[in-house]
C-alpha cells in the first residue's frame, strides 16, 4: 500500500470538443481548446513550477512562478492564465525564467519561517517543493526585515488550525471557499504587505461564516491551514480509497493512514460524486469510530431491567438464535423479524433480508428508508417504472432551471449543495418550495427567483397548482407526452389537473403561496430550458408523501423534463445507503431488485439460489411490527445499525412496543436508544472496519474498503452470517465480495457489478448489466423503464393533523449541517462545537406573543406528548411554524410527532405536528423519565464493562 | 392479545385503509378505484393485517370510508372463496 498522490494539472480541464496542437519545450501536445499552457504542459509530463494554481480552482495568476516564454509573444505570461492556441510554441525553462522564479521564491521565503524540519507540512509542502524545484540556494534579503512571523495562530476550529505566519497569500483558500464550497467566508484583508487571509470580518474561524468543509485546508500549499490530526500525528504513510458513511451524496475519500490509524480523510479528486470536495462530517467527523463509547464485547441479559453480562461471540449468537427459535415455536413463524439499515453496506442489508426470508421463514424485514424515502420508491416505480432518481449529480451543471422542493441541500447534502450553488452562480434560475428561508433562498451570491413559502402539509396542492398552470396555459410538451407516455393516463390526468379546484387561486388559501408567484414559477419551470427537480424529506415525510412524489413525476413528464442531462426527478436521499438498502430487498413486499414477493418466477430464482421456500405474502413494515408487538403477535427483532427508539415517530408508542418484545437483538457501534431495550447486544463495525459497497442518491455503487481491523473482531456481515448459521440456515461467505457476486447473479440491474470492476473504474451507476456494462448515468433516455410513462391522479387531501386553539402552531422537523440523523456518530465528535443540542426555531412574532426570548427554555406540547428545548428566535421561520432537529435523544423530538403516515408506505408524517409552545423552567415529564431510564441503562453497561 | 391495543390496532388499520381510499377516490371510474385499493392491500399489507381489517368489517366496519369498505368487502369475498 502506498500513499496515493493525485497529479495536479494546475488548472481545471477544458470541456471543449475542439482540439488544439502546440509545442512545449520541443514536444507536441494536443489538448482541448481553452486548456491553459500549464495544464497542456502537465498533460505531457512537463510540470511548470506553481504556487497559486491548483487544478480544482480557476487560475488566478498571482504568484508568477509559472511564467513561460511564448514564441512571438510579448513578455513572460503566467502559464496558468494563458490559454493554448494552434501552433503555439512554449518554452518553460531557460536562464531568464529560472532567474525570475528564484527571485520570486526568495521574496516568499524571506517572509516565511524556516522551521521546515519541525513543520507539520514537512514532506507535503508545495512551498518547500518549489524551493527545491527552482534551485533556491540563498535569500539575499535576509530574514531581518519586516515579516509576519509573529502573526497569531487561530486554533478555534476543532479540526484544523490557521497559522498566518506561514501564509504566502496565494488566495487558494479564499478561492476554494468561493468556487468549491460557495460559502464566501474568507477574504484577503488589507493591501500589499499588509494583505492577510481573513475569515469573516477579521474573526476567528469559529466566529465566522465558515462551515468547516475543509476545502481551504485542502487547497493550502503550505502548513498555514492544516488538519490538527496531521499536526498531532504527522504525515500519513499509506492511503486507501473508500466511501463516506454519512449522507446520500456518497463522497469518495482517501483514508490517509499510519498503520491502522486514520490520520486524515481527504476527499478523492477522482470521486465521481464529489470531485474532491467534502463537508465537515465526511472530512473531519470520523473520530466516533474509535470513541471510548464503542462497545466491543457481545452482551446478553434476560430482561431489560437486568444488568448486561459480557459473553463470548459464540454464546451471544447462540443465545440470540435460541431465543428466536423459542419465540417462533411459541408464537408462530411470523412473530419475529429484522431491520436493515441505510447506514450499512449493500452486502449487509442483503444478508439481513436473506436471513429474515430464509432463516426466519417470513418477510418481516424492513429498513429505515421506511421513515424517509419509501414514498420515493413507491411513487417513482408507479409512474416512471423504477424506484430511483433519474440523473447524476453532475447533471445539475446542465440545468437551466432548478426546483428544490422540501430539501435543504446545503445542510443535508452539502457537497451537492455546493455544486447546485455553483450552477446557480453560473446563471441557472432557481425555484425553492419550502416553508422556511433555507440557505438556497438567499445566501452569498445566491438568490432564488421564486420562493414558494408554503404552509407545511400542502406540497400536493402546490405541485398540482404548478401542473394546473402548465396544462391550462398550453405549456405541456405534447411531443414528449405523445411519444413517451400513456395517452389514456395522460388524458385522464389532464382533465383532473385542469379542474379549477387545482388552480393557484383556489389553492392560495390552503398553501399560503400567492397565486401570481406560483404561476410565474410554473411558467419558468415549463419554459426555462432544462428543468430539474430536487426533493427531499420535506416531500416524503407527509401523509401524502407518495402523492407528492407522483405529482412531481407527473410534472416532469408533462414538460418533457426526463431522459437527458440537466433535467429529471432527483430524490436527495438522507443517509449514505438509503438507495442501496432499498435496492437490496429490505422492504417486506419486495425481493432484491424491487421484485414483489408474490411474483412466482422471481421467487423461484431466489428459492433455487438460497435453497429454501419463500413466503409469497408481504411481511410487516416497521410501524406494523410495533402495532403487532403491542397486540402480542410480534415478539422478536433483529435490528442492525438502526436506532428506531430515537428516529421513529411517537416515541412512547415505540418504547412500549420494544418493551413488549421478548427478544430484541441490536447490532450497533454504541449502546444506542434501541439497545437500551435490547436483550442481546452484538458489537458492530464502523465503515472504516469493513468492506462492501454503498449506493448513493444517483444510483452510484461505490466501494467501501476496510482500512483498519474491526474493533470487535468481525465485520457486520460476518455477524449476520454467524446468526444465520446458528438459526440453522447455512451461510458460507468468506468475503463481502462473494455477497456482491451473489447479488449480481440475482438482481438484473447489478449483473455487471463486482468488487473487481469497482476497483477498476471507481464506481458504477446501476442499471449496470449486459445492455449497460459501464452503468447508466441518466435513466429513461429513450423509453421509461416501465415502457410508457404513467400519469396518476393526485388529489390534495389535507393531513388529519390540524391546528386548534390548544395547538395553534405547526412543528416541522429536519436536519442541520454538523449533525447526522440520530447523532450517534456526530455527537461523538467535535461537531458538537457547532450544534450541541437540538433547539426550537420560532418566528419573532410567535415568540413575542408568548414572552419567549432567544435562549429561553420552552415546552413544546402536541396531542402526543411534550418536551422541552431552548428557543432560537429566527426570521427564517414563517409565523405559525416552528422547527427543530432530532439529533439528540434527550430532546425527545419524536415524543411530540404523531403516528400519522403516508397513505401508501406508512412513512411517518414528521413534517406536520400541531403544537403549542410556552415558556417553561423545567424538563418535561418524559425527559425526566428518560433521564432516569438512561442512567439505569448506563449503569447496567458500566457493570458489564467493569466485569 | 391485549384488548386495548387490539382496539387501537383496528382503529389504526381503519385509518390506513381510509387514507388509501382517499388517494384512489380521485379516480373517476369507481370500479378502478375499488380495485386500486384492493391491489394496494394485497401488495403491501401483511396477511394478519388483512385478516384484522376483514374481521373489523364483519364486526360492522365502524369508521371505514365507503370506498375502503367496498375494497375490504372484496378482500372478504376472496377470503371466503379461498376458504371454500
Amino acid at each position: 500500500m502506498a500513499l496515493l498522490k493525485d497529479k495536479d494539472f494546475g488548472t481545471p480541464p477544458s470541456t471543449s470538443d475542439k482540439m488544439v496542437t502546440l509545442e512545449i519545450d520541443g514536444f507536441t501536445a494536443t489538448v482541448p481548446e481553452g486548456t491553459s499552457v500549464m495544464r497542456a504542459a502537465a498533460s505531457i509530463g512537463i510540470d511548470i513550477p506553481k504556487l497559486c494554481a491548483t487544478d480544482s480552482l480557476e487560475p488566478f495568476g498571482s504568484c508568477r512562478l509559472c511564467v513561460v516564454q511564448i514564441e512571438g509573444g510579448r513578455g513572460l505570461p503566467a502559464s496558468c492564465t494563458t490559454p493554448v492556441f494552434e501552433g503555439m510554441k512554449v518554452v518553460t525553462q531557460n536562464d531568464r525564467l529560472a532567474q525570475i522564479r528564484r527571485g520570486i521564491m526568495e521574496l516568499y521565503i524571506s517572509d516565511h519561517p524556516l522551521d521546515c524540519l519541525t513543520c507539520s507540512a514537512n514532506g507535503n509542502c508545495e512551498l518547500q517543493d518549489m524551493a527545491g524545484v527552482v534551485g533556491l540556494r540563498e535569500v539575499r534579503y535576509g530574514y531581518e526585515g519586516a515579516n509576519h512571523f509573529d502573526a497569531k495562530k487561530d486554533l478555534s476550529n476543532p479540526y484544523f488550525q490557521f497559522e498566518p505566519s506561514k501564509c504566502i497569500v496565494c488566495s487558494r483558500c479564499v478561492r476554494a471557499c468561493e468556487q468549491t464550497q460557495g460559502t464566501f467566508a474568507l477574504t484577503i484583508d488589507g493591501r500589499g504587505f499588509e494583505s492577510k487571509i481573513s475569515p469573516g470580518q477579521n474573526q476567528a474561524f469559529m466566529d465566522s461564516e465558515c462551515v468547516s468543509c475543509g476545502a481551504c485546508v485542502q487547497a493550502c500549499p503550505t502548513a498555514t491551514l492544516i488538519e490538527k490530526s496531521v499536526v498531532e500525528k504527522g504525515q500519513a504513510d499509506h492511503s486507501i480509497i473508500t466511501t463516506c458513511a454519512y449522507c446520500g451524496v456518497g463522497c469518495s475519500f482517501k483514508a490517509e493512514m499510519k498503520g491502522s490509524e486514520v490520520v486524515r480523510m481527504v476527499p478523492d479528486k477522482k470521486g465521481q460524486a464529489n470531485h474532491g470536495h467534502s463537508c465537515v462530517k465526511g472530512r473531519f467527523a470520523f473520530g466516533y469510530a474509535t470513541h471510548p463509547d464503542r462497545i466491543t464485547s457481545p452482551m446478553i441479559r434476560k430482561s431489560i431491567h437486568d444488568p448486561w453480562q459480557k459473553v463470548s461471540w459464540e454464546e451471544a449468537i447462540n443465545y440470540a438464535a435460541s431465543e428466536f427459535k423459542r419465540i417462533q415455536a411459541k408464537y408462530g413463524k411470523d412473530s419475529v423479524g429484522g431491520l436493515t439499515s441505510s447506514r450499512c453496506t449493500n452486502e449487509e442489508a442483503y444478508l439481513v433480508q436473506k436471513l429474515v426470508r430464509a432463516a426466519f421463514g417470513n418477510n418481516n424485514v424492513d429498513t429505515c428508508a421506511r421513515v424517509c424515502h419509501s414514498p420515493t420508491g413507491y411513487g417513482l416505480k408507479q409512474t416512471l417504472g423504477e424506484s430511483a432518481g433519474t440523473q447524476t449529480f453532475d447533471s445539475v451543471m446542465k440545468s437551466d432551471v432548478i426546483m428544490v422542493i422540501g430539501a435543504n441541500p446545503t445542510d443535508g447534502h452539502p457537497v451537492f449543495g455546493s455544486l447546485m450553488k455553483k450552477r446557480v452562480r453560473q446563471g441557472a434560475r432557481l425555484i425553492v418550495v419550502d416553508p422556511r428561508d433555507i440557505d438556497m433562498v438567499r445566501s452569498p451570491h445566491i438568490e432564488a427567483d421564486y420562493h414558494l413559502k408554503l404552509k407545511p402539509g400542502t406540497n400536493v396542492a402546490v405541485v398540482n397548482a404548478l401542473a394546473h398552470v402548465i396544462v391550462r396555459e398550453g405549456l405541456v410538451d405534447e411531443a414528449f407526452v405523445n411519444a413517451r407516455c400513456e395517452a389514456e393516463s395522460f388524458n385522464k390526468w389532464k382533465d383532473f389537473i385542469a379542474h379549477e379546484r387545482n388552480s393557484p387561486e383556489a389553492m392560495e388559501s390552503v398553501t399560503g403561496v400567492p397565486a401570481q408567484t406560483l404561476r410565474e414559477a410554473a411558467r419558468l419551470y415549463a419554459t426555462g430550458g432544462n428543468a430539474a427537480i430536487y426533493y427531499g424529506l420535506g416531500v416524503t415525510e407527509h401523509s401524502q408523501g407518495s402523492t407528492t412524489v407522483i405529482a412531481i413525476a407527473n410534472l416532469a413528464m408533462a414538460t418533457g423534463n426526463v431522459g437527458r442531462e440537466g433535467v429529471g426527478v432527483n430524490p436527495l436521499r438522507g443517509q449514505n445507503n438509503v438507495q442501496g438498502s432499498c435496492d437490496m430487498g429490505s422492504f417486506p413486499h419486495e425481493l432484491p431488485g424491487y421484485r414483489h414477493v408474490s411474483d412466482s418466477t422471481v421467487r423461484a430464482q431466489f428459492e433455487a439460489a438460497w435453497n429454501t421456500r419463500l413466503d409469497p405474502e408481504p411481511g410487516l413494515r416497521i410501524p406494523n411490527m410495533f402495532a403487532a408487538a403491542l397486540e402480542g403477535s410480534f415478539k422478536g427483532l433483529y435490528c442492525e445499525g438502526e436506532d428506531i427508539a430515537q428516529s421513529d415517530p411517537d416515541t412512547q408508542h415505540v418504547f412500549a412496543a420494544l418493551e413488549a418484545m421478548e427478544c430484541v437483538v441490536v447490532q450497533d457501534l454504541f449502546l444506542n436508544e434501541t439497545a437500551k431495550f435490547a436483550h442481546v447486544f452484538l458489537p458492530g463495525a464502523s465503515f472504516l472496519e469493513k468492506s462492501g459497497t454503498f449506493t448513493n442518491a444517483e444510483r452510484r455503487i461505490s466501494p467501501v474498503r476496510r482500512v483498519m481491523p474491526p474493533l470487535a473482531g468481525y465485520e457486520d456481515w460476518q455477524v449476520t452470517q454467524m446468526l444465520a448459521n446458528a438459526l440453522g440456515y447455512p451461510m458460507n461467505y468468506s468475503h463481502a465480495s462473494e455477497i456482491l457476486d451473489e447479488i449480481a447473479s440475482l438482481v438484473p440491474t447489478f449483473s455487471k457489478v463486482s468488487f473487481k470492476r469497482l476497483d477498476e473504474v471507481g464506481s458504477l451507476q446501476w442499471p449496470c448489466n449486459e445492455e449497460a456494462p459501464n452503468g447508466t448515468p441518466t435513466m429513461h433516455v429513450d423509453h421509461f423503464v416501465r415502457g410508457k410513462g404513467r400519469f396518476m391522479l393526485t388529489e390534495y387531501v389535507p393531513t388529519e393533523e390540524r391546528t386548534s386553539s390548544k395547538f395553534p402552531l405547526i412543528l416541522t422537523t429536519g436536519r442541520i449541517l454538523s449533525q447526522y440523523n440520530v447523532g450517534a456518530q456526530t455527537r461523538r465528535t467535535a461537531n458538537t462545537a457547532w450544534h450541541s443540542e437540538d433547539r426550537l426555531e420560532i418566528h419573532p412574532h410567535d415568540a413575542e406573543n408568548r414572552g419567549i426570548k432567544d435562549g429561553d427554555w420552552v415546552g413544546i406540547k402536541s396531542r402526543q406528548g411534550e418536551t422541552v428545548l431552548r428557543a432560537v428566535v429566527s426570521e427564517r421561520m414563517q409565523p405559525g411554524v416552528v422547527y427543530t432537529t432530532f439529533h439528540f435523544p434527550e430532546s425527545g423530538a419524536n415524543v411530540i410527532t404523531t403516528d400519522n403516515s403516508d397513505w401508501a408506505t406508512n412513512c411517518p408524517e414528521y413534517k406536520v405536528t400541531a403544537v403549542q409552545v410556552t415558556k417553561v423552567n423545567a424538563p418535561s415529564e418524559w425527559q425526566q423519565k428518560f433521564r432516569s431510564f438512561t442512567e439505569e441503562q448506563l449503569s447496567f453497561l458500566e457493570k458489564a464493562t467493569a466485569g | 392479545m391485549k384488548g386495548p391495543y387490539l382496539h387501537m390496532h383496528s382503529e389504526n388499520l381503519v385509518k390506513m385503509a381510509n387514507n388509501i381510499g382517499a388517494f384512489f377516490q380521485a379516480e373517476p371510474d369507481h370500479a378502478v378505484a375499488v380495485q386500486g385499493v384492493v391491489d394496494h392491500l394485497h401488495k403491501f399489507w401483511e396477511p394478519r393485517m388483512r385478516r384484522q381489517i376483514i374481521a373489523h368489517l364483519q364486526a360492522g366496519g365502524e369508521g371505514l370510508s365507503p370506498l375502503a369498505r367496498e375494497a375490504v368487502a372484496v378482500l372478504m369475498n376472496e377470503q371466503q372463496k379461498n376458504a371454500a
